[in-house]
């Protein structure tokens, strides 16, 4: 029995053994060839990046490590120092981000809009609305259910602004902070008969699968700006701030924003690239 | 409904016909959960064992400890370590955040409660008079407790596979610590989460599926192994 015993430990430790060099191997990577970027759930779920970061790998070596959240979590992580750089949408939060020294320069990408979708019977009437803000005091004063990100993400803050702009404190029942991504919100908004407020980019890639449309857009009050920002180089230098400006040089150079301005969802173009490169040619 | 079955089988063709993405998710998910299991494991028996043998002030208190744990949200887990690894923590300046490591140390942290508590009712229902007797037959205590070892084997493997079950299932510690990065700490759960928050349901169900059959193989695999002893303890 004893034996039997010695042959399991045996045999054990040899498991354990293995097992451990596997884990060992797992911290095994080169952190200079490995850029992380904090980006928004609209980027990664429209399919943006899966097109842009694969050429930017090709044409540099670097690898991008995308986490995708967002933009309110994504500037956290990058004030902590947790990742290299940026990608997000929220002007007013990433002026405030650069300002307090968590970032360097604010840099333009590229822009959307937002739209504002709802039931297919737009039952608060937003056709008629003269601009965003009236829109939003449209959804409100009919008591149609809104469906808030309620997240702290830039299509939030993007909201927020839009009540206070229509003078509208929401509350009440036909109010409903979700908490989610947009992705999520959609399907919650479709399933409510909602009206919702979302980046044109997320709507597009959700469209097909939604029984909701577009019940308000164009408004200059909807414009969507995305931003690059390297985190702080003084505050952070072990960050990997050499691949952040060469991911920040190719998103903004021409073949990054050519590829911007190339990329489609059904037909349609979801970014317009921002750089001003484009333009200068 | 038909979409799910349609997926289904997609992903089942994917899965047997060796898609390079599909199974790099797999592969993931398995590195990073046995490796967690196996640094969990020995540590877990040596606690286990002085709960169940041990004769020390605080000892039920740790039981306690040990069985409240079980209720730990793995979202808390997640954030527990977050708040450690992140660069502002306490240990910063491993840099491990977003990384496998960091999915294995919250893998770790939820199996080892599981381990230990249902080590620990196992160990204690082996019949204390064993450890006596081998100890008096001139064993040694790591020889004595691999004699109890093999006695309450079939609770210690029960007590293995409910902890890697949980682990390789779980969502909410991997994408915290993970960061759900595409080749490298995307994993079959987070990549659930996210086809889900895309819309992509049938997607969702498909990945959940390929995680059953995977666990069901293991598991087959396990009762192989075990199958060898005597099925009467």
């Amino acid at each position: 029995m004893i034996g039997k015993g010695r042959m399991f430990l045996n045999r054990a430790l040899l498991g354990l053994v293995l097992l451990v060099l596997n884990a060992s191997a797992l911290a095994e990577f080169d952190r200079t060839q490995i850029v992380r970027l904090a980006t928004t759930t609209s980027t990664e779920n429209s399919g943006l990046l899966d097109e842009l970061l694969p050429r930017f790998e090709a044409a540099s070596g670097y690898r991008v490590h995308v986490i995708a959240v967002g933009t309110g979590k994504a500037l956290r992580m990058g004030r902590d120092g947790d990742v290299d750089l940026v990608l997000v949408h929220a002007p007013a939060a990433e002026q405030r981000f650069v300002d307090r020294g968590f970032g360097e320069q604010r840099l333009p990408v590229m822009f959307n809009d937002f739209v504002l979708v709802g039931p297919h019977t737009d039952p608060a009437g937003l056709a008629q609305a003269a601009d965003a803000a009236d829109a939003m005091a449209r959804i409100s004063a009919s008591r149609t259910v809104f469906v808030s990100r309620g997240d702290d993400s830039g299509t939030y803050k993007k909201e927020r602004s839009l009540w206070k702009q229509a003078d509208v404190i929401p509350e009440g029942a036909w109010y409903r902070e979700a908490g989610q991504g947009m992705g999520k919100v959609l399907q919650m908004a479709d399933e409510m008969d909602a009206y919702t407020l979302t980046d044109r980019g997320t709507w597009l890639a959700y469209r097909d699968k939604s029984r909701l449309k577009v019940t308000f857009e164009g408004d200059e009050g909807l414009f969507n700006p995305y931003s690059i920002i390297e985190v702080n180089a003084v505050r952070y230098p072990e960050l990997n701030h050499r691949g952040a400006q060469a991911l920040i040089a190719w998103i903004r150079g021409t073949e990054g924003q050519e590829a911007i301005a190339a990329y489609r969802k059904s037909g349609e173009q979801l970014f317009t690239p921002s750089a001003g490169i484009l333009a200068k040619r | 409904m038909g979409s799910i079955a349609d997926s289904t089988v997609q992903a089942l063709t994917l899965l047997f016909g060796g898609d390079p993405d599909l199974w790099e998710i797999i592969g993931i998910s398995f590195k990073v959960s046995l490796t967690a299991i196996a640094l969990a494991t020995p540590l877990a028996v040596g606690i286990a064992f002085l709960l169940a043998f041990g004769r020390f002030p605080g000892r039920r208190l740790l039981i306690t400890v040990f069985n409240t744990l079980l209720s730990f949200p793995a979202v808390v887990v997640g954030l527990t370590f977050y708040i450690l690894l992140s660069r502002q923590g306490p240990l910063g300046d491993w840099q491990l955040l977003f990384t496998q490591p960091a999915m294995v140390m919250g893998q770790m942290a939820l199996a080892l409660p599981i381990l230990v508590a249902m080590g620990h009712s196992s160990l204690q229902a082996t019949d204390r008079r064993a450890w006596e007797t081998a100890r008096t037959l001139g064993a040694g205590r790591l020889r004595s407790m691999l004699t109890l070892m093999r006695e309450a084997r079939f609770g210690l493997f029960a007590a293995l596979l409910a902890g890697f079950g949980r682990i390789i299932a779980e969502v909410g510690a991997s994408m915290m610590l993970g960061g759900n990065i595409l080749h490298y700490t995307r994993n079959i759960p987070t990549a659930i989460a996210l086809e889900t928050s895309k819309g992509e349901f049938a997607q969702g169900i498909a990945l959940g599926l390929v995680l059953l059959v995977m666990a069901f193989a293991l598991n087959g695999l396990l009762q192989i192994v075990q199958g060898k002893g005597r099925p009467v303890a």
